[in-house]
């Protein structure tokens, strides 16, 4: 029998800036199996909902994550709202779906953009982060914030866009749509790319579905699972077409999400046509007395939202579980058997967040 | 199979402006909604504390006996929830950020605000007169 060696990765790791520590147990070359640990970061956001007040928690909610933080902040405010029942604008609806589909947009794209540096394609890594910032830059104009948008609220949303913003941001993705098709044909038609991630991390569809998969993880394994398909939101007023590709290997995933960035453009053009004119929020009376939970679907997955108010102003309770955290045991059985000069692309391909997973 | 996809994207950066700017030689992008630092304006503010309770970050104190408005900016989240809620429109936003500093430490601001004295009715009628 060959000797097993323990060799640690992360929490300081070169290819992810995000403390996540596996012990990948080796034989010769091949890992046999990964323990993760995380708990490098845990900032206790759960136990700050019994601090402050709920109208208040939304800002708190949204710095969850700093990449996907809109649709936290959406996820709690559709929570609260569902509990205290208020029914919230059209208008604020479909904004929220614009805002949500950017988000996507510059997550996939950022999360693109890591994965080419983390299969060594500098060049593509800074492509992708410059188209990126186009993304950011229209959130910015509509917001006022690049990365922390905080245009989410409980009733509707803090501020509207203008016909002509909505207009201008249509002919834009235009461009977007032009320049993301170069680079991700780069990402799916380009030799030395396909030959690095083909039948590298393979997860199959049962293993997905038994694991808990979610998000693009599931999808590049053939699992058809998208919350947004359950219509919250206005998403059940918008067409759109599942994106899923059956191999489950890292190239799966890595074309789910540049197919997804396209299923994005598209859900914003939708909106942006469709949106009716009105408030964009209601006023907010009383406390959450009751308990829900919210789901909805963000770049990487399924987010949950658990809510329980006690009828004050303070929650008594909130659980906010992330797609990272359900995409760990996935990751574990991708690893066992895999090469170990290939476990940063894995670890990568799943679009870990850790900072969101131990909020 | 597609060989020198990249070259069409290099081309076009060799040939093009570059995409980054030299900050802080240039000024950063900014737009009318960016959210930089919260401005305090001593001659509207009420005392009244709204800003204070609904911060979420606890980054501001209002002391109504020694007349001050305190903000910890590092303590500070730029949310935006302060300049909502204040009923004076004492405060403001500015799409700046503020200077980086080598001392932690809170801005003290002094409230100048003076309650109008309101004058008493028969008074009012006299000089109506």
């Amino acid at each position: 029998m060959t000797k097993q060696i323990i060799v640690p990765f992360g929490p300081q790791h070169p290819v992810l800036p995000e403390p996540i520590h596996l012990d990948l147990v080796l034989e010769d070359e091949r890992v046999i199996d990964a323990v993760p640990s995380i708990g490098y970061i845990h900032r206790g956001f759960e136990k700050l909902v019994e601090k402050r007040e709920f109208t208040e928690y939304t800002y708190i909610a949204e710095r969850t994550c700093g990449i996907c933080s809109f649709i936290h902040g959406a996820t709690y405010c559709q929570a609260i709202e569902q509990i205290m029942n208020i029914e919230v604008p059209e208008r604020a609806q479909y904004l929220r779906v614009i805002w949500s589909e950017y988000s996507r947009l510059h997550s996939h794209l950022l999360w693109l953009g890591l994965f080419a540096d983390a299969f060594g394609f500098e060049n593509l890594f800074m492509g992708a982060w410059r188209i990126r910032e186009r993304v950011l830059d229209v959130l910015e104009q509509t917001t006022g914030g690049r990365v922390i948008q905080g245009s989410a609220k409980i009733g509707g949303v803090r501020r509207d866009i203008s016909g002509e913003k909505l207009d201008a941001m249509v002919k834009d993705l235009d461009i977007l749509d032009r320049e993301m098709k170069d680079l991700t044909t780069v990402f799916l038609e380009d030799e030395s790319v396909k030959h690095r991630l083909r039948n590298v991390g393979i997860l199959s569809r049962e293993d997905a579905y038994h694991l808990g998969a979610v998000g693009p993880t599931a999808r590049g394994s053939g699992a058809a699972f998208d919350l947004r398909m359950t219509g919250y939101g206005a998403y059940d007023r918008l067409n759109f077409q599942l994106v899923t590709d059956s191999c489950g290997d890292c190239y799966s995933r890595c074309l789910v999400r540049a197919k997804e960035l396209f299923t994005s453009t598209d859900l914003i053009r939708q909106a942006a046509k469709k949106i009716p004119d009105g408030p964009i929020d209601v006023k907010v009376t009383g406390a959450p007395n009751g308990e829900f939970f919210m789901r909805a679907e963000q770049p990487r997955g399924e987010l949950v939202h658990y809510v329980k108010g006690n009828g004050t102003k303070f929650l008594a309770r909130s659980r906010i579980r992330t797609p990272t955290l359900t995409n760990i045991p996935p990751l574990v059985k991708i690893l066992q058997g895999c090469e170990l000069a290939d476990v940063p692309v894995i670890v990568l391909s799943i679009d870990p967040c850790i900072s969101c997973t131990e909020r | 199979m597609v060989f020198f996809e990249m070259t069409k994207t290099a081309l076009k950066s060799v040939l093009s402006k570059p995409a980054t700017i030299l900050y802080p030689f240039e000024p950063a992008k900014k737009t009318d909604l960016s959210r930089g630092h919260v401005v305090f304006d001593g001659s509207k503010c009420i005392s009244c504390g709204i800003c204070m309770k609904k911060c979420p970050a606890q980054a501001i104190l209002v002391t109504k006996e020694a007349k001050t408005w305190q903000i910890d900016r590092f303590r500070c989240i730029v949310c935006n929830s302060c300049v909502d809620t204040c009923p004076a429109k004492c405060l403001s936003m500015d799409t700046q950020y503020t200077a980086p500093v080598s001392v932690k430490g809170v801005e003290v601001f002094t409230i100048t605000y003076v309650k109008p004295v309101k004058p008493p009715a028969d008074k009012a009628g006299a000089a109506g007169e």
